[in-house]
């Protein structure tokens, strides 16, 4: 663990990543304690400035609600999305994924042909149908995120499945009489979790900007401020007050470059041998 | 000794990065390559032989740096030249034959260009005359049809042809120096005879000097002129073949020299009076691969109507060369994958005919001890977990399995304490002790053997041999031991059967089979063993 930590950190940009990413981390979580104001609360004119007033430091939108405020309550509900999310969609497709790749044979044909089904599907038009049919709120976001973003999590856990079934420990379980399941979870899946955790990593990322293209579509959760539903909203206004949208615009570039120097980093401490030498 | 050295190592010292088992890889070796000479460097894993090797190619991972130490090639340090100067070194002046020829090969290139590709990089000729080239090299090394065999893929060769191509290549630009890694390991014995023997008829009619590694004394009885013998990266003896084989001077030399298994069986005791432990009975697999829509299918028949038994007691050899099926016998006997057809008898259970549960729980009655020690253990759990899993799986109670691990780590010869750690902080020798016991820890009646001790060092080879051995006599198990090296067969087997494309050639006791073979394939293999006018085994 010292020795994976350590790994971790002397990449700079793993490193660089991981400040970034405890740093939103903890806006998310104690933001709202120290800014107890609701974001949705009109607190000064219309189209303020940045940088005018000390109380609304980014300024306020079309309805005079402080931008700053809306940043640090939008981080909870982007993290939150894009944590949930895809623990959801690993729950799905790693299970598939490890039966499909052990059993193989017909087992293996039928859940990947039903992978491939939802593969076919754009994914961000599949997302937008499934929030559209479900009643935009935080759990229809949740799950059309998840729904779209599994398949290529049960691939890659087939893949290495598929590559680990093979290994020699795994024939000496089977030898020593131990169940399938047993041997799935104990023998095979951790073995197999390292590019799943980096991919974990990135898919966070990905489901905090399908959130975000989602609310920038007006089809957010009406009670939760966002991210991508202030910069939605600001968006008509951009050239008059152009707070309104850079702002939380840089919040979501900074939150997932953030997760992709982690996984990035992740990737490199996990996989020494796919790590770049120096030469 | 005639001539002036070809090549002078002197006091070559290869440091390894900090924080590793040791400090130095290569600790202060020297020695001479002489033109028209065979000098093998023989050592167990980790001797540092290879990075001797590299060092003389110029091959050396980043990782390492050479601390002192020079290798004079025709009047230069060759420690000292740069990336260019190497570049016109390497293949016009030294060649290198690698292990693994599958790998070493260009799998997308024809051999042919492959060869060609030698006189290419140091831009000589044109590509007629490079391809005349080609062909001659190919028809020197004893490639058949020498024309057609240029324009094929390496995957088309067989593995000693390819092993030829390599050596083309390694000769195209005729070097005064070849350095061949191991160049005969990943060879079944017939082949790597008449790979032996190539390069030795190549190396007095060119008058090269050849650095031979080699971990196998048979294979230097073979082929050295000197022998160089190293140990943790030192010289522990060197001298003529002569000198060394016969009449070592180092306690090491004389342990690993003991070590080699002997040709002669030691006389057993008959069994056939015992009950039969297990029965196979016309045990047939064949595998396909779709050819697709233009070609025919592939099949290749891994089992042919293979019948044995072994007895109570016994411990029956399967021998044969790679692609020979013994190793699908011993997964279709385990059934870890399927027979076609047949049936295999444990004691009055069918196990062929059983499935899910009551199959998991005949499995306990007989065990596998797996071939590679490094990949046989789960290297994310604990070896108390690994050996105990077994047991829980057939409903022990947790805390007596892991007692139980305790004693049966003490039983293989290792500390009980390391039920506690990970398998990556034991040795391949010791790795190969948990697999027994973790076999053991079902107290089966039956061992299955797959190349268990191929992996190993021939020192720990023995001891791994003899454990077997005492286990099997103090516990009563039957045995079935697969292994490719007869040299090991001969020590361990009451029977040996000799396997060749899926059939069984050849059942005799083992003192009978070696005696007088009945089949000419089995002769052939007899044969074929290296090191075997000299006689190697020297009273230790």
């Amino acid at each position: 663990m010292k020795q994976f930590a350590k790994q971790m950190l002397r990449s700079p940009s793993g490193l660089v990543g991981l400040v970034i990413l405890v740093v939103a981390i903890a806006v998310a979580v104690f933001g709202p304690l120290i800014f107890p104001n609701s974001p949705w609360r009109m607190v000064q004119r219309p189209f303020l400035p940045p940088f005018a007033l000390s109380s609304v430091p980014l300024g306020t939108d079309a309805l005079g609600r402080d931008v700053f405020a809306g940043i640090i309550f939008g981080a909870r509900v982007s993290l939150l999305v894009g944590l949930v999310s895809t623990l959801a969609a690993l729950a799905v497709g790693i299970p598939l994924g490890a039966v499909a790749g052990y059993f193989g044979g017909r087992t293996d044909d039928a859940l990947m042909r039903f992978t491939e089904f939802f593969q076919t599907i754009p994914s961000f038009a599949l997302a937008i149908v499934l929030v559209a049919i479900l009643q935009p709120s935080i759990y229809s976001i949740v799950a059309s995120i998840a729904i779209v973003s599994w398949p290529p999590v049960a691939r890659l856990v087939r893949g290495e499945v598929l590559s680990l079934r093979s290994r020699e420990y795994v024939q000496a379980a089977i030898v020593t009489g131990q169940t399938h399941g047993w041997i799935i979870w104990r023998e095979i899946l951790p073995n197999a979790l390292s590019p799943v955790i980096v991919l974990a990593s990135l898919m966070v990322a990905t489901a905090i900007l399908l959130e975000s293209s989602l609310s920038f579509l007006g089809l957010g959760d009406p009670n939760l401020i966002s991210w991508g539903y202030m910069v939605g909203a600001g968006r008509t206004v951009i050239r008059q007050a152009w707070w309104i949208t850079v702002f939380p615009g840089l919040a979501i570039l900074l939150s997932v470059l953030g997760l992709n120097l982690v996984g990035e980093g992740l990737n490199d401490a996990l996989n020494p041998r796919l790590a770049r030498d120096g030469r | 000794m005639p001539a002036e050295p070809a090549v002078e190592i002197r006091d070559l010292r290869i440091a390894l990065p900090p924080g590793g088992e040791r400090a130095h890889a290569v600790d202060g070796v020297s020695f001479d390559l002489l033109a028209g000479e065979i000098v093998c460097v023989v050592g167990e894993s980790g001797s540092g032989k290879s990075m001797c090797a590299h060092a003389l190619m110029g091959l050396l991972p980043a990782s390492v740096t050479t601390e002192t130490g020079e290798i004079i090639f025709e009047g230069n340090n060759l420690l000292a030249l740069d990336e260019n100067g190497w570049r016109d070194l390497r293949g016009r002046r030294i060649a290198m034959v690698f292990q693994e020829p599958m790998t070493a090969l260009n799998p997308l290139m024809r051999i042919g260009e492959q060869m060609m590709e030698m006189f290419e990089a140091h831009g000589l000729g044109s590509p007629a005359e490079r391809r005349e080239k080609a062909l001659a090299l190919a028809r020197e090394v004893g490639l058949p049809d020498p024309a057609g065999i240029v324009r094929a893929y390496p995957h088309q060769l067989s593995g000693g042809q390819r092993q030829r191509a390599m050596i083309a290549m390694a000769l195209a630009l005729e070097p005064a120096v070849l350095v061949a890694d191991e160049p005969t390991t990943a060879l079944d014995v017939t082949t790597q005879a008449q790979i032996l023997k190539l390069i030795r008829d190549l190396q007095r009619r060119r008058n090269m000097a050849v650095m031979f590694i080699t971990h196998d004394f048979g294979v230097v009885a073979d082929i050295a002129d000197r022998v160089v013998v190293l140990r943790h990266g030192q010289v522990v003896e060197q001298g003529s073949a002569q000198e060394v084989l016969t009449a070592p001077r180092q306690a090491y030399t004389r342990a690993l020299l003991a070590a080699v298994p002997s040709m002669t069986p030691p006389p057993r005791a008959p069994l056939a009076d015992r009950g039969k432990a297990v029965d196979v009975i016309g045990l047939d697999k064949t595998y396909v691969t779709s050819g697709g829509w233009f070609r025919p299918d592939r099949t290749v028949r891994a089992a042919n109507e293979v019948n044995f038994s072994i007895h109570k007691g016994e411990t029956l050899g399967l021998v044969g060369e790679s692609g020979s099926g013994k190793s699908s016998v011993a997964r279709l006997v385990m059934r870890l994958i399927e027979a076609d057809r047949g049936t295999v008898r444990i004691g009055d259970i069918d196990l062929t005919q059983l499935q899910g549960k009551s199959l998991r729980d005949q499995r306990r009655r007989i065990q596998m001890i797996f071939q590679d020690p490094f990949a046989s253990l789960n290297p994310r759990r604990k070896v108390g977990q690994i050996i105990s899993d077994g047991p829980i799986a057939h409903g022990a109670d947790p805390k007596l399995a892991r007692q139980r691990a305790r004693d049966l780590l003490g039983l293989v010869g290792l500390d009980g304490g390391a039920i506690e750690r990970y398998p990556h902080e034991f040795s391949g020798g010791q790795r190969q002790r948990i697999g027994i016991a973790r076999a053991l820890a079902l107290d089966p009646e039956i061992l299955v053997a797959d190349e268990a001790v191929s992996a190993l060092d021939v020192s720990v080879q023995a001891q791994v041999l003899d454990l077997l051995e005492d286990l099997k006599a103090r516990l009563g198990l039957s045995m079935l031991f697969i292994t490719h090296d007869l040299r090991v067969a001969a020590q361990i087997c009451d029977r040996i059967a000799v396997m060749r494309r899926g059939s069984i050639v050849e059942l005799q006791p083992t003192a009978a089979l070696f005696a007088a073979p009945q089949h000419p394939y089995t002769s052939e293999l007899l044969a074929a063993v290296p090191g075997q006018p000299k006689q190697l085994a020297v009273p230790a």
